[in-house]
């Protein structure tokens, strides 16, 4: 780095400080970050995670932290679902808007307002710009811990909306799911009268023992705005955690799961949708580390890709030397609408175990133009007939969201931006 | 209800179609024979608008409307109905909830209301057995995991659905066993009124035992070169098509 410029990422911190007053960190995690930002540099196309996706649009802002209200949580609380609603403004509780009751053996509330939670420090996540950043200016996010045995009666939704003008928000996430405990949380993100913001997104999951933990994570933050989201996951024997990954809107998505499976006998699914159009830019990282043996993990991603918009897949699955006896499912299944759509898409597979079933799969393609013709042939409208195939293609991902009630938000949603009804 | 002038059509800017004339009136029944690469898949192709044929020459009129300026899809709801030589399976769309929005589609093209769940059922349940095709086929993905057979019996089987005015079955006969075409000609003659009509086109002569032709047609190079009652057929059959050749080849 050329001392004579100034660090971009020196310059994008102390942008978003003025606005910073207390974070939710502890002081010693915080300063540690800070410190670390000082040397770190946002990722370039020559670092291979962020290969395909330029951060630029991020890193040449300014943005800053503002706590600003809305009024109402229409339309993005799930209809008809009862559950905990729980509310982020900009990275910020509001309270006016969140309900949710006591449950025994249950906690649930903002990072902010609880002792008995605590986020981990940067040491636990990648080392990576943005979540050095979350760590050193996380205003809020959301505290859950499901004591063991328990299950949560109803699922929680999480909403979190950006509104304002170049806002970032530090989203910290804290899911603890202690043994054979059951919980379903819908991470959600939207958008309110948002232009260019950014938000910047950390959940840590634990699944403890035995326990079965569902998330849905639905992203359909407007097209100027940008996120970076990154689950760190971790489970536990005899478990069972699913994750949703349901991508409908958003400038630029970065989303990193990462899973370590490190007891017996757990069950891992991970499903992705994402639905571009416009210039749009999606990028779904995930990785499932195999640590131990007799265990299953399946993960199907899908997209849809119009106009000049992009996708990024990577899926890495690594199954460790002493992990005998694993079945590994993974594949990545694009559609292009437009001849300007690109994908790029990488499974990769790293197997140091000799006793695995492990399969993957990339495929992309356009639409069948001879199953095209033949829907119209029947009377079907060229619109309609391929409406139809990309519902029947992306289908089978939305049929693995469970709730009748998310699914029928998702659907609306869709139809909403895309005009398809599924 | 349609006709069919000098027609000339292309593809990849090699003349196939060269100038053929026919004319179906409602209520008749319309072989079409001939040799391969005589053009008798190009003729259903052309005829149901498939983009990739260029038309040079010629008109087709159908019911007073000029279907080659129509799209694909305005000819499916004008009462054009193609039934395909290789029916193409459709992954993940189920056969039924297409076949309603196509039901639909038409409906609304000829200002109908749109049919309840229940009558659509109730056809469904009817049409099915028109066609021995198993309820649990109807309902399956477009004809994915189907055998020849029940593709061919599925194209009946929307055909009965669709309720088209012109039928075109474009080689529904080829690779069949007799059972199967039996019970595929069964479901075109139950189907057959006053007010429709049907082309058959096919390679071989055995169709015709089950369905009976007013006319016989013989395609050879792109044009007809030979019309005659059902009897032809059964010429064809015994003496083959070098005998057309034999014979264009002595008026020539």
């Amino acid at each position: 780095m050329n001392a004579m410029t100034e660090s971009a990422v020196k310059r994008f911190t102390e942008s978003i400080e003025t606005g910073f007053e207390k974070g939710i960190m502890d002081e010693a995690s915080r300063q540690n970050a800070i410190s670390k930002l000082a040397e770190l540099e946002f990722p370039t196309t020559r670092v291979e995670a962020w290969k395909y996706t330029r951060v630029a649009k991020i890193s040449k802002k300014d943005f800053s932290i503002q706590q600003l209200s809305i009024n109402d949580t229409l339309p993005f609380k799930v209809n008809s679902l009862e559950s905990h609603v729980i509310v982020f403004v900009n990275g910020f509780y509001q309270k006016e808007l969140s309900s949710f009751s006591a449950e025994d053996g249950i906690v649930i509330s903002p990072l902010s307002q609880t002792e008995e939670i605590k986020p981990n420090s940067v040491e636990t996540t990648t080392d990576e710009v943005f979540s050095t950043l979350n760590t050193a200016y996380a205003t809020d996010g959301i505290a859950v811990k499901i004591a063991a045995g328990k299950t949560l009666s109803k699922p929680l939704e999480v909403i979190n909306i950006q509104t304002g003008e170049s806002v970032i928000s530090n989203t910290r996430n804290v899911i603890i799911a202690e043994g054979s405990s059951s919980a379903h949380i819908i991470l959600g993100y939207y958008s309110k009268d948002a232009h260019q913001c950014f938000s910047n997104v950390i959940s840590e999951i634990t699944v403890g023992a035995n326990a079965q933990l569902t998330i849905d994570k639905i992203q359909y933050e407007n097209n100027e705005n940008y996120t970076v989201a990154s689950e760190q996951v971790k489970q536990d024997k005899d478990s069972t955690f699913s994750i949703n990954t349901i991508t409908l809107d958003g400038e630029l998505v970065r989303n990193n799961l990462n899973i370590e499976v490190l007891g017996h006998n757990c069950e891992t699914n991970l499903n992705g949708a994402y639905l571009t159009k416009g210039k749009q830019h999606i990028d779904n990282h995930t990785v499932v580390d195999h640590q131990v043996a007799h265990c299953e993990s399946n993960e199907l991603y899908k997209g849809v890709m119009d106009d000049d918009s992009t996708a990024v897949f990577n899926g890495k699955v690594f199954v460790r030397k002493d992990a005998q006896k694993i079945n590994a499912f993974q594949s990545n299944g694009n559609v292009l609408l437009s001849g300007n759509a690109t994908v790029n898409s990488k499974p990769e597979l790293e197997i140091y175990a000799d006793d695995v079933k492990c399969s993957h799969g990339s495929t992309t393609g356009q639409l069948d133009e001879e199953a095209v013709f033949y829907l119209r042939a029947r009377g079907l409208s060229d619109k309609n007939a391929r409406k139809l195939l990309v519902s029947a293609f992306i289908g089978d991902v939305l049929d693995k969201i469970c709730t009748d009630e998310v699914r029928a938000h998702v659907d609306k949603m869709l139809l909403d931006r895309f005009g398809w009804e599924f | 209800m349609i006709k069919i002038e000098n027609l000339h059509a292309s593809i990849d800017g090699k003349e196939i179609l060269k100038g053929l004339n026919l004319e179906v009136k409602p209520g008749e029944v319309h072989a079409i024979m001939g040799p391969n690469g005589a053009g008798k898949s190009t003729l259903a192709s052309v005829l149901a608008g498939r983009e990739e044929f260029e038309v040079t020459q010629g008109s087709v009129d159908f019911d007073g409307k000029d279907l080659l300026e129509m799209d694909t899809e305005i000819r499916a709801r004008e009462g054009l109905f193609l039934a395909f030589q290789y029916p193409v399976e459709i992954p993940g769309v189920s056969n039924i909830n297409f076949l309603r929005t196509a039901m639909n589609e038409i409906r609304e093209h000829k200002g109908l209301e749109q049919i309840s769940a229940k009558d659509f059922m109730a056809m469904v349940r009817e049409k099915s057995k028109l066609v021995e095709l198993d309820a649990k086929l109807a309902s399956r993905a477009v004809n994915e995991g189907f055998s020849g057979g029940e593709k061919k019996r599925n194209e009946i089987f929307q055909m009965a659905m669709l309720e088209p005015k012109l039928a075109i079955l474009d080689e529904t006969d080829s690779g069949l066993d007799i059972d199967a075409l039996r019970i595929v000609a069964n479901g075109v003659n139950t189907l057959k009124t006053k007010d429709n009509a049907t082309i058959v086109i096919t390679h071989y002569q055995r169709l015709l035992d089950y369905i009976v032709p007013d006319f016989v047609h013989v395609l050879y190079n792109g044009k007809i070169v030979k019309t005659g009652p059902k009897e032809l057929a059964l010429e064809l059959e015994e003496k083959g098509y070098d005998w057309i050749k034999q014979e264009l080849g002595e008026n020539a």
